[in-house]
């Protein structure tokens, strides 16, 4: 491993001693390097200094375990459990949208798996409709996933039109839970954001939506607060999904994206393969940052 | 950008009370150096990058001499701009061709950069200035990437060679290498290999990768990375030099909003060239990567640096005006020749100046004529003489002229020359500043003008050997062209002994 997080963590926490005033920069750089942002990481930093400063003989252990602490009630501020609740009679849909990449196609396959396994009848929507091969894409996760699955009934195909048949195709073949992919889309262009407001309404004729996740990957920097803004402004948001944390990003950003949009992450992406998704669980995440 | 305003602002409110002009102070620079670093890491600058650009912003800040053209804060945003220009820059980068086709191109980077896409519009692109590239599915890990790679070679209307299905089925290296004697059979001149997705921390991988490098031996392995990544940038970058050393960068998704400062951070990094832009699905959406653009991208310092143009616009012209009245009013002295002259040296060599210049062909001739040692020459004789002699060559006698022609090496034949010239050449002057209603736009075609600010050199048209993209450095190029023929008649080639 080139570099990490937890490696620069442990350097900065290597065998309890004395604070001294360069442990403060460092415990900056850190945060500043896993992408928490200058605001987050001043406000962090602020919280610990308030608790370390009543502490009259500080180690470089107690520092870290009030940043733990600090970090954990941050998150704990927020409810990541899914709702996947539904009408009698009817599915519980799942919207997923997000920046071109990120993962929403391989979330679909693995969230898919990770409900199915649980005994409910998923089907999947293809509604990406515009990148190449992309219902291709999809159809080979619902196979490895053993999930029902609806396509474009032509290339091209209007994706609200696609979104809208499957729910209803979930209605009369009594599937629980329906996921609908949606193509890629950056959060500046207008037209496309349209789009996602017409899925939603169509599909909304016929069932309420449980759930819109914005994937967020794991990569990226502040500019996760512009996209998880406009989502949430047009595709109303309800939960986030961070990706690729098998990588060396730490995916700091979220703290800032939850704080800004009150929308809680609900699930994390850790790999290529389709078993590779867990829920949201503030304290693994925090020991992912500290260990 | 939405939550945060933007260092123009910033700046402009921080050093709202700094309305004098002069040296700055520490206190101002690192207040101004403070925003700046906030400000770079909001855009996902890596902060080992940030760390060491505000290092150099704050000693340049300091050192600098006082432009009087800018108040403090103008100051420290015009050194900020100038450094990100050149870190961005550098040297001019294209893609290097094989002497011998085929060109092979490998791409490489993180799940989800967009290197398939890319490899598309790149197919295109080439397509497009006549070669026959063909595109290689070396992505057999991605469900369907092979599809997709498919369509996209359909779309861009090149060919595909794809002979294993993917989907974790095929070896890449296998297919790569034999996409290469592929492309040599049939005679395509251009070989891109698309790759699968890959973590810098997958060791595993990035030996697959490198084992298709070592397979192909590319002419070019290009480094594809989403503007929108934060400070894994770095990390990344550096496991992917390591892995598989790439050639190039090609920044993507640049239609968003991203302020990319992942740029700053691989070029300050690797060093390596950002040879393209990918802007959008389209597969004509690729441009060629331009620096100056960057930069105002990842610190949006638009307004104030249109602010600082416009004040030195004014002062350039004030100091232009002066110059044009003493023309007139028969007060131009050796002493202001040789203050033009020496804005002419700070500009840099005069035939790369003026080589680079677009539309410098037609001038070839004449640049090629111009000996750059005249100007040596003729500061040497003036530096020779007293500063009476300098404000009024009519005292210039015949054994003054030979103290000068001695003090500065030259003959007295020499030193005639310069004073006949110089004597015509303001005549000259005259004559045309007379006929064109601005005064000051006719001293813009004297040989010696620049813009310029008396103590301080304008730092913004210092040449650093890239060719003029940004736009504040080729408007004062294009004052000077017109000067290029007036600076071979004032100062012809020096005559033999
Ligand atoms: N390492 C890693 N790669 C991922 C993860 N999620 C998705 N990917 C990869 O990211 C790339 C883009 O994923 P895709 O699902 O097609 O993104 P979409 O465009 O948002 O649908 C693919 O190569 C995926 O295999 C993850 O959690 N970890
Ligand atoms: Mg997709």
């Amino acid at each position: 491993m080139a570099w990490s997080l937890s490696k620069a963590f442990k350097s900065l926490f290597a065998g309890a001693r004395q604070v001294e005033p360069q442990d403060w920069e460092n415990l900056e750089d850190t945060l500043l390097q896993a992408d928490f942002g200058p605001r987050v990481t001043d406000e962090v930093i602020e919280a610990v200094h308030a608790i370390a400063d009543v502490s009259a003989t500080l180690d470089t252990d107690d520092l870290r375990r009030i940043l733990g602490e600090v970090l954990e009630e941050r998150l704990d501020a927020f409810d990541p459990t899914l709702s996947l609740a539904s009408e009698p009679g009817k599915p519980a849909v799942v919207l997923v949208v997000g920046v071109n990449g990120v993962g929403k196609t391989t979330t679909i396959g693995k969230f898919a798996k990770f409900i199915a396994t649980r005994g409910k009848r998923v089907l999947v929507g293809a509604a990406d409709t515009f990148r190449a091969a992309a219902v291709d894409q999809l159809a080979t996760w619902a196979e490895r996933a053993g999930v029902d699955i609806v396509k474009p009934q032509q290339d091209g195909q209007d994706p609200a039109a696609v979104a809208f048949q499957t729910v209803e195709r979930a209605v009369t073949d009594g599937h629980e839970i329906v996921i609908i992919d949606t193509a890629g889309r950056l959060h500046t262009k207008s037209g496309l954001m349209d789009e996602l407001a017409k899925i939603k309404r169509v599909v909304e004729k016929s069932v309420p939506i449980a759930e819109v996740l914005l994937v967020l990957d794991a990569t990226t920097g502040q500019n996760g607060l512009n996209q998880a803004e406009a989502f949430l402004e047009q595709a109303g948001v309800t939960g986030l999904v961070l990706t690729k944390l098998d990588g060396s990003a730490r995916g700091g950003f979220v703290f800032a994206v939850q704080e800004l949009t009150g929308i809680p992450v609900k699930l994390v992406g850790q790999g290529e393969g389709i078993d590779d998704l867990t829920g949201f669980t503030p304290h693994v995440f925090v020991r992912q940052l500290l260990d | 950008m939405v939550v945060f305003g933007t260092l123009s602002e910033k700046l402009t409110s921080a050093l709202s009370s700094l309305r004098t002009k002069g040296k700055l102070s520490a206190a101002d620079v690192d207040g101004t150096v403070r925003e700046i670093r906030r400000a770079l890491l909001d855009a996902d600058v890596s902060l080992d990058v940030v760390k060491s650009f505000t290092g150099k912003i704050r000693d340049r800040a300091l050192s600098d001499d006082v432009n009087k053209a800018l108040n403090p804060a103008q100051q420290v945003v015009q050194i900020v701009n100038e450094e990100l220009v050149e870190i961005l820059g550098g040297a001019q980068s294209q893609l290097s061709f094989a002497k011998k086709p085929p060109t092979v191109i490998m791409l490489a980077g993180l799940q989800g950069s967009g290197k398939t896409t890319f490899a598309g519009k790149l197919a295109k692109y080439l397509k497009s200035q006549g070669h026959t590239p063909v595109l290689v599915a070396c992505d057999l890990q991605r469900p369907n990437a092979v599809t997709q790679l498919t369509v996209i070679a359909e779309q861009a209307g090149v060919q595909i060679f794809a002979p294993e299905p993917g989907n974790g089925k095929g070896n890449p290296v296998a297919v790569a290498k034999d996409g290469v004697k592929y492309a040599k059979q049939k005679l395509y001149d251009t070989v891109i290999i698309d790759t699968a997705g890959r973590l810098g921390v997958d060791e595993d991988l990035m030996r697959e990768a490198r084992s298709v490098r070592d397979a192909t031996s590319p002419d070019e392995v290009l480094f594809v990375l989403d503007a929108m990544i934060g400070q894994d940038a770095v990390v990344t970058a550096k496991a992917f030099q390591d892995g598989v050393d790439f050639t190039g960068v090609v920044l993507t998704k640049l239609d968003g909003d991203a302020r990319g400062g992942a740029a700053l951070s691989v070029r300050g990094l690797t060093d390596r060239p950002i040879v393209f832009a990918s802007t959008g699905e389209s597969l004509d959406a690729l441009e060629p990567f331009y620096p100056d653009r960057m930069a105002s991208r990842i610190l949006d310092l638009g307004d104030i640096l249109t602010l600082i143009e416009q004040a030195q616009k004014n002062f350039d012209e004030d100091d232009a005006n002066k110059v044009a009245e003493k023309i007139q009013s028969n007060t131009f002295t050796l002493q202001d020749f040789l203050e033009q002259l020496q804005q002419v040296r700070k500009m840099g060599s005069m035939k790369g100046l003026l080589g680079m210049m677009p539309g410098a062909g037609k001038m070839r001739e004449q640049i090629d004529n111009f000996d750059e040692k005249d100007i040596d020459r003729t500061e040497a004789i003036i530096r020779s003489m007293t500063p009476a002699e300098r404000e009024t060559p009519k005292l210039l006698n015949g054994s003054r002229r030979l103290r000068i022609a001695k003090g500065s090496g030259m003959t007295v034949t020499d030193v005639n020359q310069l004073v006949i010239r110089f004597e015509s050449a303001a005549k000259m002057m005259k004559t045309v500043a007379k006929g064109v209603p601005q005064t000051s736009r006719a001293w813009d075609r004297f040989p010696g003008h620049a813009p310029r600010a008396k103590r301080s050199p304008p730092k913004r048209l210092r040449v650093r050997g890239t060719p003029p993209n940004a736009r504040q450095r080729t408007r004062p190029f294009n004052r000077l062209l017109p000067g290029m023929e007036i600076v071979s008649d004032s100062v012809p080639n020096r005559p033999p002994k």
